[in-house]
């Protein structure tokens, strides 16, 4: 892909595969909000996207990639639960750190950002087909 | 292509809104990337670009592409503002759609007047 000058579809497309990226790190920080684990760095940390804008100097269009993801937000909290089957000897347990509410709001950022990619690459889908029809209504 | 009268200003127009297409499309698509700048095209400039000198080459569009001033600063540097980009957006694709339906008609006109209808 890289070398061809972009479109506006692939830089909808892109875009959506970036937040998609986004949206697959959300969903494993949820389903991994009020775990614990037997150590600090058994205990799962929040993971994220770093979006990266790609520019094309040729057409002046920018899109955007996901360069690499990272683990961010707090480390675990140990909280002592000796009746807990994870405990370790001193019987502490580690939570494993996920912002539950940090998460839903940036799922829901998500989800609009990828309503608004499907919403360009539709306008701008019938648009060329509509210039493609053109003096053909005549 | 600049100086046809045949589809007078409505073929560059067409070439300036499928330009300015694609830059509000970028910044849609750069909504939650850090550090992104939003840009837009200069519709006026670009225009007066398009038809006197010549077409409208990627050197006419870097001339009239400015940088958006933002209502709001983020704490991130992004300046995509998506109410503003929804609406830029929408409001081009109707004037892409218009000018589309101009250049029907002057197709239309012409094929009738070839077939001397």
């Amino acid at each position: 892909m890289a070398g061809q000058p972009l479109t506006v579809f692939q830089v909808a497309g892109r875009a959506m595969s970036a937040q998609l990226v986004r949206m697959n790190t959300t969903a494993s920080n949820l389903a991994n909000a009020g775990g614990v684990a037997s150590s600090a760095d058994a205990a799962y940390r929040t993971i994220k996207p770093v979006f990266q804008t790609e520019y094309d100097k040729a057409t002046g269009l920018a899109t955007v990639d996901v360069k690499q993801i990272v683990q961010a937000g707090e480390a675990p909290t140990k909280r002592y639960d000796p009746t807990n089957p994870q405990a370790d000897a001193d019987g502490n347990v580690w939570e494993n750190a996920v912002d539950e509410t940090r998460e839903l709001v940036d799922m829901m950022e998500t989800a609009r950002g990828y309503q608004n990619d499907v919403q360009v690459m539709n306008t701008a889908k019938s648009l060329v087909l509509d210039t493609l029809k053109l003096g053909q209504g005549s | 292509m600049a100086n046809d009268s045949l589809f007078g200003v409505h073929a560059a127009a067409l070439e300036v809104r499928s330009q300015r297409m694609g830059l509000l499309a970028s910044n849609i698509a750069n909504a939650s990337t850090p550090g992104y700048k939003a840009q837009d095209i200069d519709f006026q400039q670009a225009l007066s670009a398009a038809e006197n000198d010549g077409g409208f080459d990627a050197q006419a569009m870097q001339a009239s592409t400015k940088y958006r001033v933002p209502l709001e600063t983020s704490m991130d540097g992004n300046t995509v503002d998506l109410s503003t980009e929804q609406t830029a957006f929408a409001e081009n694709a109707i004037a892409y759609q218009t000018t589309l339906s101009f250049l029907n008609g002057r197709i239309g006109q012409i094929t009738r007047a070839l077939k001397g209808e």
